[in-house]
């Protein structure tokens, strides 16, 4: 019973930081501002939905779900390896690529263009 | 316990249609690769929760452990693949280093 709660608690959590990470992709004005919602509103909220699954996971306890939940957990750590560093080779090559920064003088021009 | 699952993957469904917006009006490509790779880690936690429903959870974390490896990778070439295209590339040090007999 308890670890139910925890497990909604961690899962409702999460669905807060993937609306966060949404909202930003879809309004924030430039690709680097983008980029900076997309990698962290996703780790961190992948990182709370899959420890809650992880958690409800353990609370008929056998050998079959523990291996199950080490598996989630496996993901877990994976995704929060493997996010920042796919955001951080995206980042590289927009930037070599020749992305425009956004600051407030040319922010009418990026209006514009969108 | 099953109802909520149900509602939460509604809401991280929900939640991928504002990212297809982006991909669709995108301004230039590697912002609609950066979508598909914030769609691809969602689809990680979604898979999961729909074994939670099924009450199968055993077969498809393995699904889920596939996709989350192959959005990692796809989007490493991705981002290797504007590294190569781009003609005014500046090689970096180590690089330079390389290149040298």
């Amino acid at each position: 019973m308890i670890l139910n709660i925890i497990c909604i608690a961690l899962v409702v959590t999460g669905i807060i930081f993937f609306v966060g990470g949404a909202v930003g992709i879809v309004r924030f004005p430039d690709f680097y501002t983008r980029m900076h919602a997309a990698g962290k509103g996703d780790t961190m909220s992948v990182f709370l939905v899959l420890i809650g699954l992880a958690v409800y996971q353990l609370s008929d306890f056998n050998m079959t779900n523990l291996l199950v939940a080490g598996k989630i957990f496996f993901i877990t750590v994976f995704i929060m390896w493997a996010s920042p560093t796919s955001t951080h080779a995206l980042i590289k090559a927009g930037l070599e690529e020749g992305q425009e920064v956004w600051t407030r003088k040319n922010k009418k021009d990026t209006e514009e263009g969108q | 316990m099953e109802s909520f699952f149900v509602f939460a993957g509604i809401a991280i469904l929900a939640l991928i249609l504002p990212i297809l917006y982006r991909i669709i009006a995108g301004p230039t490509a590697i912002d609609r690769i950066v979508a598909v790779n914030v769609i691809g880690t969602k689809t990680t936690v979604l898979l999961i929760i729909i074994g939670m429903i099924f009450e199968r959870v055993g077969m498809f974390v393995d699904f889920a452990i596939t996709y989350a490896l192959l959005n990692f990778i796809g989007s490493l070439a991705a981002a290797r693949y504007f590294d190569r295209v781009n003609p005014a590339k500046r090689f970096t040090q180590s690089e330079i280093k390389d290149q040298e007999p």
